[in-house]
């Protein structure tokens, strides 16, 4: 009885941490507004309820949010076995490039092709996330230094290929030629860009959800990940879980890559990292690595940042204030010892009034 | 291909890669100090990307180097300050600390240039102050060597300097022997009287001190001014090359030249007919190659030395 009060302490003192945490980050980003900006009340409103304004407003943060989904799920499995990889960054943009070049050179059926394209993207993606892990068994390098090095190498090899082979030389700006239509997303609702990609998104989160927390992999994963060590002297293969884990996370920041692609543009367009991988870490971190939590996590990043898009085009605050908010919440839900005052306080008068 | 043999064979080939070696040099022995007490100080980026942008506008805006050369310091120092709060008292892991320092960063600054400039590219409109190229006598008369290592930027030869100031601190002084022994044994350090917490937070300083000075090399010497995201991934290069130096300052400054090598290349090939993406690509692939042989021997080696205590515990 006891023992199971204490849990639910733990639990509800978490929350209550949490919350304060983002309240934090909010009230930061009213204090920065306040101290920069001519027109602070206008800058406010824009950012917390611009994306509110009109159909197609909130339509954007659900498009942004489904991506933000995907690459919070990459991060958050290959977080969970305790592997700092960075390379869902390299692997979002990699796969959506590599989609456009299946797309652009296979001619392939309707419903077929965004199948393959989306296949591929996810296969590249988990190679681009095993290599740095791969490195690191065999040879003992550092996950985080390599994984970011391969962001760049993979990203200046796929807009190398981009910019060359696929360039349309007719567009007015660099991008390839335009996708075919019979491997594009459809659209899913009028009036906004939100597309056939968020069935994908949620087959992946349900499938990602199953497998962290009903099979034996997923469980030999969060084992790993919480004590390698102890998880080596149960007769786990380690080496094999931290594999299987960065290729899994890897293939799903692929998919992502591949989705986006497919479903919002005509023609692959990015000249530089686009971010969301990095974007996937935050998210990760607000969901504490569980998948369930991913969807939700990614969506109030993706408002924040579509509400403060909204604010850079109306007010004079750019929208690069949210980077600070992201890294400030970053830092708090992440600290362990944060408030650790109040909680041995709470602790004692739940105690007494238990007593 | 003869063209750029022929090509990196001369002086000027050689000053360039001092020059390009200074920025990964300064971050680079700032990890030193920083892994030597067991914090990882994954922010370098952040730290100089901040000491970048307030030395440029420090000097722009108070026309004085040295106001901006401390404004570079200050800037660096408050990412550090920030990492080793989180990081030390908070308890928040200082990976994600220095990742989230990073993307704090790299919108940070672009946000503050934004505040005081109205620019989110550049801060050209203002007219940043660089350190001055020092000749130095007798040297530059000397005919290929005095080209190279003569009328260098002065942070360059700060910068090879530090190397000698950091083994000296690290080795020669007792703040040095209690950060080791801190990033050594915490149990032991601790045992004994030091204070995990402040040696470790006086490291993250040191090293965020040095890597300002890098960021301030880059937009008040390497280049004139502060430009988006300037640093472009030398903290992290930086960081390898400490690794592959096996957190020691001399072998690191040898592995920082290796990948100022690769970055003079990738900059004198910009210049000739190779596409521009494969040749940005060779600083980061030259990263990897040199973190694989550099861990792939030192696992050997540790391999080595465990059958050698194994054939001595045998024989015992």
């Amino acid at each position: 009885m006891n023992k199971k009060n204490k849990l639910s302490f733990d639990t509800r003192f978490d929350t209550i941490r949490f919350a304060v945490s983002i309240l934090i980050a909010v009230l930061l980003s009213f204090v920065i507004i306040l101290l920069v900006s001519n027109e602070p009340l206008l800058a406010l409103r824009k950012l917390f309820l611009g994306p509110l304004e009109s159909f197609r407003r909130f339509g954007n943060v659900i498009e942004l949010a489904m991506l933000l989904s995907f690459t919070g799920l990459s991060v958050s499995i290959m977080f969970s076995a305790n592997q700092f990889n960075m390379g869902t960054e390299g692997a979002v943009y990699a796969s959506a490039a590599v989609a456009s070049f299946i797309a652009l050179s296979i001619p392939m059926p309707r419903v077929l092709s965004p199948i393959v394209c989306i296949l591929g993207g996810g296969v590249i993606g988990a190679i681009i996330c095993f290599i740095p892990a791969w490195l690191n068994k065999k040879w003992g390098a550092n996950v985080l230094v390599s994984s970011l090095m391969f962001n760049y190498i993979f990203f200046y090899l796929a807009k190398y290929f981009a910019n060359t082979t696929f360039k349309d030389p007719k567009c007015g700006f660099v991008a390839t030629y335009l996708l075919p239509a019979n491997a594009k997303l459809p659209l899913l609702i009028s009036g906004t860009r939100i597309h056939a990609g968020l069935f994908v998104l949620i087959l992946t989160i349900v499938a990602c959800v199953f497998f962290m927390q009903r099979t034996k992999w997923g469980f030999a994963l969060k084992q790993t990940g919480r004590n390698q060590k102890f998880a080596a002297y149960t007769g786990m293969n380690t080496a094999f879980v931290i594999a299987y884990s960065q290729l899994l996370g890897g293939f799903v920041a692929g998919v992502g890559g591949a989705v986006e692609v497919l479903g919002m543009y005509d023609r692959f367009q990015w000249q530089k990292l686009p971010g969301y991988g990095f974007d996937g870490i935050v998210v990760a971190i607000l969901a504490k690595n569980k998948p369930q939590f991913v969807p939700l996590a990614a969506f109030f990043l993706a408002y924040l940042r579509i509400g403060a898009d909204k604010m850079a085009t109306s007010t004079d605050v750019t929208s690069e204030m949210i980077s600070i908010i992201q890294g400030v919440i970053i830092m708090l839900v992440a600290a362990q010892a944060f408030m650790a005052k109040s909680r041995q306080k709470m602790l004692i008068k739940e105690v007494r009034s238990n007593g | 291909m003869g063209n750029i043999l022929e090509y990196i064979f001369t002086a000027e080939f050689g000053y360039s890669i001092l020059r390009v070696t200074t920025p990964i040099l300064f971050a680079a022995i700032a990890s030193v100090v920083a892994e030597n007490s067991g914090a990882s100080n994954i922010a370098l980026e952040g730290i100089m990307l901040f000491a970048a942008l307030f030395g440029a506008v420090g000097s722009g805006l108070t026309h004085s180097l040295f106001l901006g050369f401390c404004c570079a310091i200050l800037g660096g120092l408050i990412i550090s300050l920030l990492l080793g709060y989180f990081a030390l008292y908070l308890k928040t892991d200082i990976i994600l600390a220095g990742i989230a320092l990073n993307t704090l960063a790299s919108g940070g600054t672009v946000f503050l240039m934004y505040v005081i400039l109205h620019d989110k590219g550049s801060t050209s409109s203002i007219p940043t102050l660089v350190f001055p190229k020092v000749t130095i006598p007798l040297l530059d008369r000397i005919p290929v060597i005095g080209s190279i290592f003569s009328g260098q930027n002065l942070l360059t030869y700060v910068a090879f300097l530090m190397v000698a100031v950091v083994w000296i601190l690290l080795y020669k002084t007792k703040l040095g022997m209690h950060i080791r022994c801190v990033g050594e044994n915490m149990e032991a350090a601790e045992s004994v009287g030091i204070s995990i917490r402040k040696v470790k937070m006086i490291a993250l300083l040191i090293s965020g001190f040095l890597a300002s000075l890098g960021g301030a090399f880059l937009s008040m010497g390497y280049m004139n001014g502060f430009s988006r995201d300037m640093v472009s991934g030398r903290g992290f290069i930086a960081l390898a090359a400490a690794a592959m130096g096996q957190l020691s300052p001399v072998p690191t400054m040898f592995a920082s030249l290796i990948f100022g090598f690769a970055d003079a290349l990738s900059n004198m090939l910009a210049a000739m007919r190779i596409p521009d993406e494969f040749v940005k690509l060779i600083p980061y692939a030259t990263t990897i190659v040199g973190l694989i042989l550099f861990s792939a021997s030192r696992s050997r080696q540790q391999k080595k030395k465990r059958i050698a205590a194994l054939m001595t515990s045998q024989e015992a």
